[in-house]
């Protein structure tokens, strides 16, 4: 789950990290009380949308005066905004963070994530601020340092005060910049962040370590255990297909094309996708409906895709092996006996409790084509789509 | 024979009385794998299908001589259920429980470092050596006796192709799921390092899915030790990048993770890679004809 940048912050600071004073605001007469509020010689508007890149996308606007506050406010505001990390279609800016200027000496990069290939907590840092890591990477490796955290004694003040040297931190603002890493370690553990990235981190005139940005992404797993976190979750941001597959614990991606496809297990998902588009169609979602469902979950999330109006056609791909395929049909008998079925749909069974399942679908009457494999499956239902 | 479960393997079952656990419980029994105990908390002295349960782990080993745990406790407390897996010094520990926070799975391996137990999983369908041993939630029917090993990180995904192998008349040794998480126990090299050495196994099936490197360090992990043929196949290869496909694991990243990179390096190893899913089993097949290998591996 991904929160905005002011929230971050919020979270930041409640771990001792220095970041500028900043309000949000979503209207441009709440910018301008901001602005006052804040008092300062410089102000900076930004939009508040989950996805990086804001800066280059005309997302961050520096304000001299009150004024250009609110001038600035009213042209963001239900901006659309095209970054790398939107996609085509953008992200309209309902939201935006008036925050006080800082006088930046330096810019540096700093981050926290749970590496795959140690198993570990790693942080991460270079001198090469501001700029996107991936280049860095890319261009110049020798200038990006990392410290593996055991989470036996959690970010240790060696390791950070190493990578503070590392990054070429003032000498004298290394223990501020020690602190500060000790700081976001402590926000990421406590919060079971998966991922926390700031770009920039900076060193300003008045010799401080502050955060400029706070880039935070929490395990979905871990949700449970933080409800303060769960609050901060903005529904604007999100499709409401993928909000309300959430609701029932589904793992529901929507995609562009217009044929439905509901999948136990994710692997199996992502193939069926693939197949799809194999044989020359487009899936018109991710679906995994996951190990043990019940009929009551099959049938909300067949309801999803039988309400989604580009959907031209449904293929319904199941092995089962925790999940049965008899609820699978009860799901989808349910699901049609409330919404209707106007479209065709494919549907392949295997692995447990197939008999029953096949039993109850041929049994209700529904208009069902059914396929032996996956490619069976996958070339009818492009064909009926077609 | 086959690898790390056989016929004498005596399974204990962490969370017997929960739903899931039940049902997979009665298959398993059914299947032919030796259950000799359960483990649930507080349930203690009771009995469920015919295995008696114990209020721990250690109660449990002591009592029935168990070497392997399979755990079905819900998400919150699966990580701590594999901690007292590790301090019972059982061989393995197969984790079935999906959505396990990561940071608790980074605390868990951490722990098992040095450790006698092999974890396998979480959020994976178990382990199967065909027709001695299934522990996990993998349907039991699909899988033949025979010569290939299968591991995957997908579950239904080894079930797909260990369907397509047994319906083209070729039978498995062992079919081991790893687990589509990001922090994980077993990975690709354990695996492939087991079934180099199993004299039963002739050919391996490697099935992963976009995110993470694994693929390719299993990849050159082959091209420098594999005595054996390895076909394979990948997941998620139109899958949008940034958006996670169900597995905590499964998401392109940064231009990292991506299908084309991972069978890139597979391809590079010498692992014919299917192009469809659907033809997990054939390209299997023709590579066994190639080697000379099919006889042998065609169930009887």
């Amino acid at each position: 789950m991904n929160i905005h940048e002011y929230q971050g912050k919020q979270i930041l600071r409640e771990y001792g990290v220095a970041v500028p004073n900043g309000i949000v605001a979503f209207s441009p007469e709440e910018a301008v009380k901001a602005a006052k509020e804040l008092d300062t010689g410089v102000y900076v508007v930004k939009a508040q949308i989950h996805a990086g890149g804001r800066g280059k996308a005309g997302g961050v606007k520096i304000a001299k005066t009150v004024d250009e506050v609110r001038e600035y406010a009213k042209e963001l505001l239900g901006k659309v905004l095209v970054t790398h990390q939107t996609g085509p279609e953008g992200k309209e800016v309902k939201r935006l963070y008036i925050e006080e200027g800082s006088d930046i000496l330096k810019e540096y990069y700093i981050s926290l994530v749970v590496d795959r290939a140690t198993d570990r907590v790693v942080l991460m840092g270079s001198e090469e601020g501001g700029m996107d890591i991936e280049e860095v990477a890319e261009e110049t490796p020798e200038k990006i340092f990392k410290e593996v955290v055991d989470p036996v004694v959690g970010l240790t003040g060696f390791q950070a005060r190493r990578m503070a040297f590392n990054m070429n931190i003032p000498a004298k603002l290394v223990n501020k910049a020690a602190k500060l890493f000790l700081g976001i370690y402590e926000a990421f553990i406590s919060k079971d962040a998966s991922i926390l990235e700031i770009n920039p981190l900076v060193v300003t005139g008045d010799d401080q370590v502050v955060a400029l940005d706070a880039k935070f992404n929490f395990d979905a797993n871990a949700l449970y255990r933080h409800a303060d976190i769960v609050e901060l979750r903005d529904f604007d941001e999100e499709d409401p297909k993928e909000i309300e597959a959430s609701k029932f614990d589904l793992s529901y991606v929507s995609l562009d094309g217009n044929i439905g496809c509901m999948v136990n297990g994710a692997g199996l998902a992502m193939s069926t996708m693939d197949t799809i588009n194999f044989y020359g169609g487009k899936p018109a979602n991710f679906l995994d409906v996951g190990g043990g469902a019940t009929a009551e979950k099959v049938t909300e999330a067949f309801k999803i895709i039988l309400s989604d109006s580009n959907v031209k056609g449904i293929f319904v791909n199941i092995f089962g092996g925790i999940m049965k395929c008899d609820i699978i049909a009860e799901g989808v008998i349910q699901a049609t006996k409330q919404l209707g079925l106007e479209v065709p749909l494919v549907v392949r069974l295997e692995g447990t409790n197939v008999d029953a399942g096949k039993k109850l679908l041929n049994e209700s009457g529904l208009n069902i084509t059914s396929a032996d494999s996956m490619a069976d499956g996958a070339q009818k239902i492009v064909e009926l789509v077609g | 024979m086959g690898i790390y479960v056989n016929k004498d393997t005596k399974v204990l079952v962490q969370g017997i009385t929960g739903s899931t656990a039940l049902f997979h419980t009665k298959q398993m029994i059914e299947y032919g794998t030796k259950i000799v105990a359960g483990v649930t908390p507080g349930k203690g002295g009771t009995e469920v299908e015919g295995v008696p349960v114990f209020n721990t782990v250690e109660e449990a080993v002591k009592a029935t001589g168990a070497n392997v745990s399979v755990i079905y406790v819900p998400a919150p407390f699966a990580a701590d259920a594999i901690l007292e897996a590790t301090d019972a010094e059982l061989d393995m520990a197969i984790c079935i429980t999906e959505h396990i926070p990561v940071l608790d799975m980074v605390k868990v391996v951490r722990y098992m470092e040095g450790k006698k137990t092999r974890l396998v999983g979480p959020n994976c369908p178990g382990v199967i050596t065909a027709d001695e041993c299934k522990i996990g939630i993998m349907p039991g029917y699909i899988h033949k006796k025979g010569h290939v090993g299968v591991v995957s990180r997908s579950g239904t995904l080894t079930y797909e192709a260990v369907h397509q192998l047994s319906e083209a008349g070729v039978g498995q040794t062992t079919a081991v799921g790893i687990g589509g998480d990001p922090v994980n126990g077993t990975n690709f090299i354990d695996v492939l390092k087991e079934f180099n050495e199993d004299p039963e196994t002739l050919a391996v099936v490697m099935i992963g899915e976009i995110g993470g490197t694994a693929e390719e360090e299993a990849a050159e992990w082959v091209k420098a030790n594999m005595k054996k043929p390895v076909t394979g196949f990948i997941g998620g290869q139109t899958a949008p990048p940034g958006k996670r496909m169900g597995h905590a694991g499964a998401i392109i990243s940064g231009g990292k993770g991506t299908a084309a990179e991972k069978i890139k390096a597979m391809e590079a190893a010498g692992i014919k890679v299917a192009e469809t899913p659907s033809v997990i089993g054939e390209t299997m097949i023709s590579v066994l004809k190639e080697k000379g290998l099919y006889e042998q591996c065609k169930t009887h």
